[in-house]
């Protein structure tokens, strides 16, 4: 098969017929070229998605009030939710399978901030201790709020690392100094950021007790975030469920109401994104293939005609002692170089224009919403190049064994 | 050497059935140099093609050597001529983009021989005919008559035992004819059975013996 005098006669049959070895191998060029552009683009769209999920804790339910929408037990249907402190506690103390769990009260409106002569607006928002897990928050100096923070009602905050930037002077140590909230005054106790962007950076927390305190001292909590501790759909679904019972029981509401609350299964939705995903690769995979295919077709087609016009060479091999097997193995040959070859080419140039894609997005600083880190996987390539090998051997098949049918006898027709 | 008892031949044809060779019983021994004659459509070019295992043929028994040669499969066929047999063609049936030498060593090649012993051997037989000059060359670079010997070196490259030429000289004017049936007297004298076609008889009458085909069978000698 490595023998000098088969790839001679690759190259020469190459060079006799230029024009119809470059077309063939256009096709097949083009289809692996397609392919692994369409794996790319794909790629792009499944990252921008992930990327979009990288801020919040993937294993994470979210709850929001709602209405009931059924009348129960003599109660009448559209009664309004509210949850308090006391929902907390139940999630905290009754469901099992909760792992972090914080509840948001909503503060309206924008807060000023006041720090020396400075003074800027930004968004508040106030939440137990282990809302820390639950958007990807990041301390970058100091600490989040803690328990003590929410048991003695503390007046501390912590703040974005934008904010820093906004009211301190550059290199000033913001941990320990007191800036103040519509009026308030409270102590620096840490800087975060936050790679769910800018917006996400501008925020100060607050304890949560401590802005209930200040709004008159309520027990609502407007929404409640809790993480599971089973990562598999199923668990999450258990955990989701046994939430809507005990939801239901303490606010008097019928369970297979589903207006009375709105829950948010991250994994869920995540998991619902992943199939969409996998559809669209499995669509981009096959329309990837039917253009190998189509290009592999090609090949066979112009290996068919090279056999036809080389039945009197072979005949003549044949007299002189050439098996059946040796005529296939050089058909084939050719037909997975040329395959090989173009395919190679193809894949290279694909992974061009996928990187090149991706370094300009880069360097440019482009953000698509929904084109993220084009990529080509490893294995992708490598079942890529499996496919253009088999392929290149099914092309050359038929016109082989055609030509392993071709008489010696024709060596002696004139 | 050669042992033909009986040999039958047809080829049919749609709903027609044309039998080329009758029952043809013929023995040529080693070292022998035969001419075969017949016009065309006497089945000379079939018993050459049944002599060279190019093709089957239906009835009769055909002893190479003591070889019985029948029912084989391609691969059979194949390995026999390669290592028994050589062929010389009207139109030499040269590879058009190979060198004369690689053309000389085509057969070895499929002995799996490695390449710097081919051309060595092919290099040999190349001088051989006269043609070491041209080793080189390729086919296109050549005279017709060079043509045949590259051809003949091709068919001796492998020691066969019986070289089998159809009209070795049909392709050839007649000075160039008769130095190639000169040169397969040479091969013949050092021993090797020489079986050629012809419809020349100052050809035919170079040969030692002459068989003559009529409608599928043999006429006279």
């Amino acid at each position: 098969m490595f023998d000098l005098d088969n790839w001679q006669e690759i190259f020469d049959t190459i060079r006799r017929h230029k024009l119809r070895t470059f077309l063939t191998a256009l096709s097949v060029w083009w289809g692996i070229f397609m392919l692994v552009v369409l794996l790319g683009s794909g790629s792009g769209l499944r990252n921008s998605f992930e990327h979009n999920f990288r801020d919040d804790a993937l294993n994470s339910i979210w709850v929001y009030r709602g209405q009931t929408s059924i009348s129960y037990q003599g109660l009448p249907a559209g009664r309004y939710l509210q949850f308090s402190n006391d929902d907390y506690d139940m999630l905290r103390n009754e469901v099992e399978g909760i792992d972090k769990l914080t509840g948001r009260y909503y503060l309206t409106g924008e807060y000023v901030v006041n720090y020396q002569d400075k003074s800027l607006s930004f968004d508040v928002r106030t939440v137990h201790p282990d809302h820390l897990f639950l958007e990807n928050t990041l301390m970058t100096e100091g600490r989040f709020i803690n328990d003590k923070d929410i048991r003695e009602i503390r007046k501390v905050c912590v703040l974005g690392d934008l904010i820093v930037e906004d009211l301190f002077e550059e290199g000033a140590d913001p941990v320990g100094e007191y800036v103040q909230v519509k009026g308030v005054e409270y102590q620096v106790v840490g800087v975060f950021t936050d790679e769910g962007g800018e917006n996400e950076r501008r925020r100060i927390y607050l304890p949560i007790t401590t802005a209930q305190r200040i709004d008159s001292g309520t027990e609502r909590i407007h929404q409640l975030m809790f993480t599971v501790s089973d990562p598999t759909l199923e668990g999450s679904k258990k955990v989701e469920e046994q939430v809507r019972q005990h939801m239901a029981s303490l606010h008097q509401f019928d369970p297979k109401d589903d207006q009375a609350l709105y829950i948010n299964n991250n994994l869920q939705e995540y998991q619902q994104f992943q199939t969409v995903f996998n559809m669209i690769d499995g669509f981009l995979w096959f329309v990837g293939i039917g253009s190998i295919i189509a290009g592999v077709i090609g090949v066979s087609n112009i290996m068919l005609i090279v056999v036809k016009e080389r039945t009197r060479e072979i005949g003549v091999r044949k007299a002189l002692g050439a098996t059946p097997r040796s005529i296939i193995g050089m058909i084939l040959l050719e037909s997975v170089f040329l395959t090989g070859m173009a395919g190679y080419i193809g894949l290279l140039s694909g992974f061009g224009v996928v990187y090149g894609i991706n370094a300009l997005m880069k360097a440019n600083d482009v953000e698509l919403e929904f084109f993220y880190n084009p990529e080509v996987s490893f294995g992708a390539v490598i079942i890529a190049l499996i496919i253009l090998v088999v392929c290149g051997a099914l092309a050359g098949l038929i016109p082989a064994l055609q030509a392993a049918k071709v008489q010696p006898i024709e060596a002696m027709k004139q | 050497m050669i042992k033909l008892e009986n040999i039958r031949k047809s080829y049919t044809t749609g709903f027609n059935t044309l039998e080329v060779l009758k029952g043809i019983d013929l023995e040529i021994l080693e070292g022998e140099f035969v001419s075969i004659m017949g016009s065309s459509g006497s089945g000379k070019s079939t018993l050459l093609n049944i002599l060279g295992i190019l093709d089957a043929y239906d009835q009769g028994n055909y002893y190479l050597g003591d070889i019985l040669v029948k029912n084989l499969s391609q691969t059979q066929a194949a390995r026999l001529r390669n290592q028994h047999l050589g062929f010389v063609f009207q139109s030499f049936n040269l590879l058009a983009f190979k060198s004369a030498w690689e053309n000389v060593a085509l057969p070895l090649y499929y002995q799996k021989i490695p390449r710097a012993e081919r051309r060595e051997r092919a290099l040999k037989y190349l001088d051989r005919v006269g043609l070491l000059d041209w080793a080189d060359h390729l086919p296109t670079q050549l005279s017709g008559g060079q043509q045949q010997r590259v051809a003949i070196a091709r068919s001796l490259i492998t020691q066969p035992r019986m070289i089998l030429a159809d009209e070795p000289t049909g392709a050839l004017d007649s000075v160039t004819s008769h130095e190639i049936i000169k040169l397969f007297k040479e091969v013949n004298e050092e021993g090797i059975t020489v079986v050629l076609v012809t419809h020349e008889h100052d050809i035919a009458e170079m040969t030692n013996r002459t068989i003559f085909l009529k409608d599928g069978l043999i006429d006279l000698e």
